[in-house]
């Protein structure tokens, strides 16, 4: 099992677009991290009901889509296609509903290999459907078998690409982020969720080497997304959320400590710390996902992406065309950009990532918090740690010097109500304890206990 | 006896001395209709400071744990005096959605207006919506969503209430995903577009002058 004990990329200069120190040749031959930046597309369904009933209608809908979007893909010549399949919770639940969407993408995507020569791999994403009981059921029972037959059914027909958006630790987390209690937060993301990680991705890189396919990567789309919302919402503070996204690293850091090879899933923002410290290519989000949800960090999030993704759309009809092909024509645009300033050399791709870079983090701690150089340093801070609760620690208070810095400096804007808030984090941080194990006590007395079974995750 | 001071406590946090000031006013025997209004007046003050953008929900999360512990001393005193939450309502997010944060801001939100919440949480079928409802018999069910495939179980919820008779309960509907179109569409009472507001939807939904 892989440990990160130092960084792949220490110069920031070198965390950029289209380049990974240990690339991921896919079987079309696609090269992520390789030189070449690619489109990740990903779209859903409109408001509707999966059921038996509707499954003829599901299907028609992602036919629909998937055609539409190879189609304006090959009219746009771009260098390569990943396609993501994000099911939706019924079709975790019922394998053969998954698989049967499943096989409709992966007949598409060799048909336009055959027919138009565009290449093309499928990330499969079932949905971490653990947590449909309350408290979760982390580690047994029907939901977490199905779950993992649909890895296994769609790694077997050739999905190459395994990610999931996992969800160990959110009991806690949820209450955690409304409260703006820092110490819970380290308790849910690098306790809970660093051994739920553990366990699970070692069941999906075991899914992965049976069929010669990839263990890809997670997110903490439900821990420091949701962070990301309720700042924009107003309902916690910016530098909390950065904060969080900070730490989040190390709950996501631990897919690839079980043998994940990348891409991480593209709602990971904190994803350019992970390849500043794994080197393995990272899937971003930014601008072009808007059509999924807002964000702060839109330009620095394709600072350093290997893929370039929408997130997701509906399909519904715009003037352009279906959503989801819209939505390729933007992706298709946006990397013959990244693309066109990789041709030009160094120098040139250098003064993109800087302009995608200065343009965001001036303006949110959210964003300056991904910028190449803090991440670099929010790495270089976590792989020094010796256990991944004091990585935590030290991620988060490295985010709050990098803001408090910028904002001493006066590079960062912070509304006037945020500023103390940048005190009682780093307080809280430095209150808490050397010891995993005293921490781990303190606050199981603290939390919440009838949220999650202790046992699964190894707590008593 | 002056409960500007308890006011002030509820809305600042201060848990200790909220608890102390209510055991005070007890003692100098005040009508507990008055100490409770006390505290309401501070969550009101908390909860438009907090539709200003003036705090954030921890600030708002503290004052609501110092008048839960308040309401822990007063509530046997307003018991005893046959003084209850004026209205009931019922929230929870609709069957296949998991998703229960704006759930919790609303639930904490009515309880600091004194509504007496009953959540159901998260992933409630209509069957147990309409359960719930005649067991508490309230006059708001709110029901919230974040998903877009999960709104469709927001009109059947809605369908099931309405055919199971209980037409005078208001419904109200919330969620990323949800605008007010789509709540007139499926017949919901109302909309409300954020935690802070679902209170004011619903006081004024059941006539409550002080919304």
């Amino acid at each position: 099992m892989p440990s990160f004990n130092h960084l792949a990329i220490e110069d920031p200069a070198n965390l950029i677009f289209g380049f990974s120190p240990r690339p991921l040749v896919t079987r079309r031959g696609l090269t992520l991290g390789g030189g070449i930046v690619y489109p990740e597309i990903n779209f859903t369904l409109p408001t509707m009901f999966v059921n038996g009933e509707t499954m003829p209608e599901v299907s028609r809908q992602y036919r629909e889509m998937i055609s539409g979007v190879l189609k304006r893909a090959s009219e746009l010549s771009v260098p390569g296609l990943v396609v993501e399949f994000e099911t939706l919770p019924p079709m975790t639940e019922n394998p053969d509903w998954g698989m049967e969407v499943t096989h409709i993408l992966l007949d598409a995507l060799h048909e336009a290999d055959v027919k138009d020569g565009l290449k093309s791999v499928l990330r499969m994403t079932p949905n971490d459907t653990r947590e449909m009981v309350r408290p979760p059921v982390m580690r047994s029972g029907k939901l977490w078998e199905n779950m993992l037959e649909l890895f296994e059914r769609a790694g077997e027909a050739g999905a190459e690409l395994l990610s999931i958006e996992s969800v160990g630790g959110k009991e806690v987390n949820d209450e955690a982020l409304q409260a703006c209690d820092v110490a819970q937060v380290i308790f849910a993301l690098c306790v809970m969720g660093v051994r739920d990680m553990r366990f699970l991705w070692t069941h999906i890189r075991e899914i992965a080497d049976r069929h010669h396919v990839h263990a890809a990567g997670d997110t903490a789309c439900g821990f420091a997304n949701t962070a990301m919302v309720l700042a924009e919402q107003r309902l916690i503070p910016r530098v909390f959320a950065a904060v969080v996204r900070s730490i989040s690293a190390v709950r996501s850091l631990a897919a690839y400590e079980a043998g994940a090879v990348g891409p991480g899933k593209d709602c990971g923002y904190e994803n350019v710390i992970l390849k500043a410290i794994t080197g393995f290519p990272m899937a971003m989000e930014g601008k072009t996902a808007s059509c999924a949800h807002f964000s702060a960090v839109g330009n620095v999030a394709a600072a350093a992406c290997d893929t370039w993704s929408n997130e997701s759309v509906q399909n519904v009809r715009l003037l352009g065309g279906m959503a989801p092909t819209c939505s390729m024509e933007q992706l298709a645009y946006d990397v013959r950009l990244f693309n066109e300033a990789i041709a030009d050399g160094p120098v040139a791709a250098g003064f993109l990532q800087r302009w995608l870079v200065r343009s965001d983090i001036g303006l949110d701690p959210q964003a300056l918090v991904l910028a190449p150089e803090s991440a670099v340093q929010i790495g270089r801070e976590i792989v020094g740690a010796p256990n991944p609760y004091r990585a935590g620690v030290a991620a988060g208070l490295a985010a709050i010097d990098l803001i408090a810095d910028a904002y001493k400096d006066k590079r960062l804007q912070i509304p006037e109500r945020e500023v103390c808030w940048l005190d009682s984090i780093q307080s809280a941080l430095y209150d808490l304890p050397e010891d995993e194990t005293e921490f781990v006590d303190t606050m199981m007395d603290v939390v919440d206990r009838t949220t999650f079974r202790p046992s699964d995750y190894e707590l008593n | 006896m002056d409960l500007s001071q308890l006011t002030e406590a509820i809305k600042t946090g201060n848990r200790k001395a909220a608890a102390q000031l209510t055991q005070e006013a007890i003692e100098a025997q005040t009508d507990p209709r008055s100490i409770l209004d006390s505290m309401i007046v501070g969550m009101d003050d908390i909860g438009a400071r907090f539709q200003r953008n003036e705090v954030f929900v921890p600030e708002m999360l503290i004052a609501a744990r110092a008048m839960k512990e308040s309401m822990f001393i007063l509530e046997p005193l307003l018991i005893a005096a046959g003084i209850r939450p004026e209205f009931t309502a019922i929230i929870g997010t609709v069957q296949g959605d998991l998703h229960d944060i704006g759930k919790n801001l609303v639930s904490m939100m009515w309880k600091g207006a004194n509504f007496n919440v009953v959540d159901l949480g998260t992933n409630v079928s209509p069957e147990r919506f309409v359960e719930a409802a005649k067991e508490h018999n309230p006059q708001i069910i709110g029901l919230s969503a974040l998903l877009t495939t999960t709104m469709p179980s927001m009109k059947s919820t809605i369908e099931q209430l309405r055919a199971a008779g209980l037409s005078t309960t208001k419904i109200i509907i919330g969620g990323a995903p949800i605008t007010q179109e789509f709540a007139t569409q499926i017949g919901a009472d109302a909309f409300a577009p954020d935690a802070a507001s679902a209170v004011e939807v619903a006081r004024h939904l059941v006539g409550n002058k002080a919304a």
